[in-house]
């Protein structure tokens, strides 16, 4: 799955002088308060960090509000889909007019009829929505399938992704694997994305189908980042 | 409009919230409290498919569904009434469901909800208490309730709760004593609990109150008539727990943010009682839970005045809980003479109650305690040697004079049971003539007056303590101390304010006061028991019809200074 990369960052983190008898904690809670949120400096979502002090003090800043300046440096899970990045996530709803996809455990995703290939044809089976391909009646969509899609677009804000099944690369992922094996082909992209959209080399890792991360990569990616004061006492 | 609703479903996708604002807006101002099942069924369903469409409408269907929590006002009125249940029950379940399909649709919904649910409660939008808002805030809660145990819990359940206790503590604080105590401070502790008690005998008296002191009484009565009942809501919401197995679950919540928001609350009378019920229904864990967290956070704090506060809420806890055995009693007091010795030992300093001032409400803390408990122990041979090991005689005589500084009434009364029981005479006499206060307990109490601090003093919220607090409750009347001779149950019948044989030892005033029945005693017909429960009640007797009016002698013991 794309869209994953580990990345490096240099980071100032502002800690309230009544903090200072538990720095570690603070620091903690000041990098928690970021998780699953989108932001422009990491241009994504952050879903883990592993940080270290490389000192055990940090400055006091003075002023009206002193604050307590600790730089860091932080290992960050960084999750930034892009238009036309291949995702893989689970299904848990199907409509005749959409399919809803849960990636990567926080990020809903929907796939509207519209951006489903004519290949897949909706029926309903005991009650249950499911899209059957016409070609492959083994190939069926419904909820529980993993599947792979492509990213239309992200609403940043709200982390809602817009995906895409028209691709012939995309629909479940057993069976793609399967037929991928079957015919010998190229296995499906986890490779670099496409050279317009990047400027910069990004880490890539490898999910299972459960979607969980099996293969860190190198961190390539260097960000200085001051995280902002801390919003409350 | 079902079909409607459904063909409008399957377009959701098509839904622009800039082109369609008008749609949208017609669509989040319906109340699903107006219409039939199916009808329902279909909105919700629209609701559900507009949130997982499209990542900018999760806000205003979360905003949509909780403002459903609440039924129009015709709904409110009728709310007790079967077609008013019957509706109730066609809304809500379904807009709980709803939620849940949202939540599992788009999970970063969840983590919106509740401040949503915090935005829309009706007690912020109308300080004033009128039987509207109160209706409404009495749904709104059952809600929050539904959310806290659903199946969404995980997500939100915590927060449920810390909001409700946030609203419990608000409404207690609002209710406020200035304009209707008498700070007698001429009277000792337990006087002014036992006088309260017996002013509930005067139906006389409450017509004679002022008519400006009722209004007050009034307008401060609904507010306390809705901390009643919200309060009721909590205790039945701890006892489903209990029948789900998760109330240890729910304690965590509950203690996390008393400690936040309750513990260093002074002017918080009742809302504590959440967790005197809670240990109550779980004396076992919750209890221990309990106590050992205040002395904990007394014995390792760092904060004097939280360390006061937990100290007082453990001396008041151990004192009034009824379902606390004895030595679950002697054990949390064994740690806390404990500590109390080696402050003795690490201090050679002379008397200051300001400098001392957590030692001080030690001591006062182990006094309370010993005073409710101390006959009790005494007549369980182990627990009476635990008792007589504890170095309590060599606090007492420390230089830094504990029975000085501490509340004179406490002390009196610490005095004169430790006497009869041979625990610890002291040398020097006291003579306090029933003073409340001293200058000294006033400078260990600070501005706070922790000194005066005894936050599970009785309950005054009539519904939540008649049903829940009263049977788990140690009322100072019918606690036996060990200056008293048990009475002959022959004797009991004649009279029922069983004045003591052998009383007349005693000053005179306490002779009036003190009655030392033991509680649950079988000897007391049910009509005499009826009677004495009813003048051992605070609240005045002539409310059926008039609503309540809260007494305007009652005083809580701790009387926080206005400031």
């Amino acid at each position: 799955m794309e869209g994953l990369s580990v990345v490096a960052a240099n980071l100032k983190v502002f800690l309230q002088p009544s903090q200072s008898n538990n720095l570690t904690l603070a620091i903690f809670r000041e990098l928690s308060a970021l998780l699953f949120k989108y932001h422009d400096e990491f241009d994504g979502v952050l879903l883990a960090y592993n940080v270290h002090a490389p000192e055990n003090k940090g400055r006091i800043l003075p002023g009206v509000h002193p604050f307590i300046a600790v730089r860091l440096e932080a290992k960050l899970l960084v999750f930034s889909p892009k238009p036309d990045m291949l995702l893989e996530g689970k299904v848990v709803k199907v409509a005749e007019e959409s399919i809803h996809v849960i990636v990567l455990g926080f990020s809903s995703a929907v796939i509207t009829d519209e951006d489903i290939r004519n290949e897949f044809k909706y029926k309903t089976k005991h009650g249950q929505g499911l899209y059957v391909n016409r070609s492959n009646k083994r190939h069926v969509i419904k909820a529980g399938t993993m599947i792979r899609f492509v990213v239309k677009s992200m609403n940043e804000e709200t982390l809602h992704i817009y995906g895409s099944l028209i691709p012939a690369n995309t629909g479940s992922i057993k069976i793609l694997e399967k037929s991928s094996e079957h015919t010998n082909t190229e296995s499906v992209t986890i490779n670099s994305t496409p050279k317009k959209r990047r400027s910069k080399e990004q880490g890539v890792a490898q999910i299972t189908e459960h979607g969980s991360i099996v293969k860190d990569a190198p961190s390539h990616n260097n960000y200085d980042r001051e995280i902002k004061k801390p919003r409350r006492s | 409009m079902q079909t409607s609703t459904k063909a409008l479903s399957g377009a959701v996708a098509d839904i622009d919230d800039l082109h369609h604002e008008k749609l949208l807006k017609a669509i989040f101002n319906l109340s699903l409290w107006n219409f039939g099942p199916d009808v329902i069924d279909a909105l919700l369903e629209l609701i559900v498919s507009l949130a997982a469409s499209n990542g900018k409408h999760v806000d205003s269907c979360l905003d949509m569904l909780v403002s459903n929590f609440t039924p129009p006002n015709k709904v409110l009125d009728m709310l007790k009434q079967p077609r008013g249940l019957e509706k109730k029950e066609r809304v809500l379940p379904r807009v709980h469901a709803a939620l849940k399909n949202i939540s599992e649709l788009v999970p970063m919904a969840a983590s919106r909800l509740s401040s949503i649910v915090l935005e829309q409660m009706p007690w912020k939008s109308k300080r004033n208490v009128d039987q509207w808002s109160m209706k409404r805030q009495l749904i709104y809660v059952e809600n929050m309730f539904k959310l806290e145990s659903g199946a969404i819990r995980e997500f939100v359940g915590a927060n449920m709760l810390k909001d409700v206790m946030n609203v419990l503590r608000d409404l207690d604080v609002a209710i406020g004593w200035d304009d209707i105590l008498h700070d007698d401070s001429s009277k000792g502790v337990f006087m002014i609990e036992l006088e309260d008690e017996n002013y509930a005998d005067g139906d006389e008296d409450a017509d004679e109150l002022p008519s400006t002191l009722s209004e007050k009484s009034l307008s401060k009565n609904l507010t306390a008539e809705l901390l009643d009942s919200l309060m009721v809501q909590t205790f039945e919401h701890l006892e489903s727990s209990v029948s789900n197995k998760r109330l240890s679950e729910v304690f965590d919540t509950l203690l996390s943010s008393f400690k936040d928001t309750v513990l260093n609350t002074y002017k918080s009378k009742f809302t504590q009682f959440v967790m005197f019920y809670a240990c109550a229904l779980d004396p076992e864990h919750c209890g221990t839970e309990f106590a050992s967290e205040l002395i904990d956070m007394f014995v390792g704090g760092h904060n004097p005045l939280t360390r006061m506060s937990a100290v007082a809420y453990l001396a008041s806890f151990l004192a009034r809980g009824k379902f606390l055995p004895p030595a679950f009693v002697a054990s949390y007091l064994g740690r806390l003479v404990d500590w109390c010795w080696q402050y003795c030992v690490m201090h050679d300093g002379d008397m200051n109650p300001k400098l001392h001032q957590v030692f001080y409400s030690g001591c006062q803390a182990m006094m309370y305690i010993l005073c409710f408990r101390m006959r009790l122990m005494v007549e369980i041979p182990l627990l009476k040697s635990q008792l007589f090991c504890m170095p309590i005689d060599k606090i007492f005589k420390h230089k830094l004079d504990p029975l000085k500084v501490c509340l004179p009434s406490i002390v009196e009364e610490f005095l004169k049971q430790a006497k009869a029981a041979r625990l610890f005479t002291s040398s020097k006499t006291f003579v306090f003539e029933d003073l409340l206060v001293s200058n000294l307990s006033r400078d260990f109490g600070g501005l706070e007056r922790l000194d005066m601090f005894f936050p599970f003093d009785p309950c005054l919220l009539k519904n939540a303590d008649r049903s829940f607090i009263r049977p788990n409750y140690v009322y100072w009347k019918y606690v036996r101390t060990t200056y008293h001779e048990d009475i002959d149950d022959d004797d009991e019948e004649d009279g029922s304010d069983g004045e003591v044989e052998g009383a007349a030892e005693f000053d005179d005033d306490m002779e009036e006061v003190i009655i030392s029945r033991s509680y649950g005693d079988n000897d007391l017909e049910m009509d005499e028991f009826d009677y004495a429960m009813n003048k051992m009640s605070i609240t005045p007797r002539n409310n059926s019809s008039a609503g309540l009016r809260m007494p305007s002698r009652i005083r809580p013991s701790m009387s926080p200074e206005s400031l």
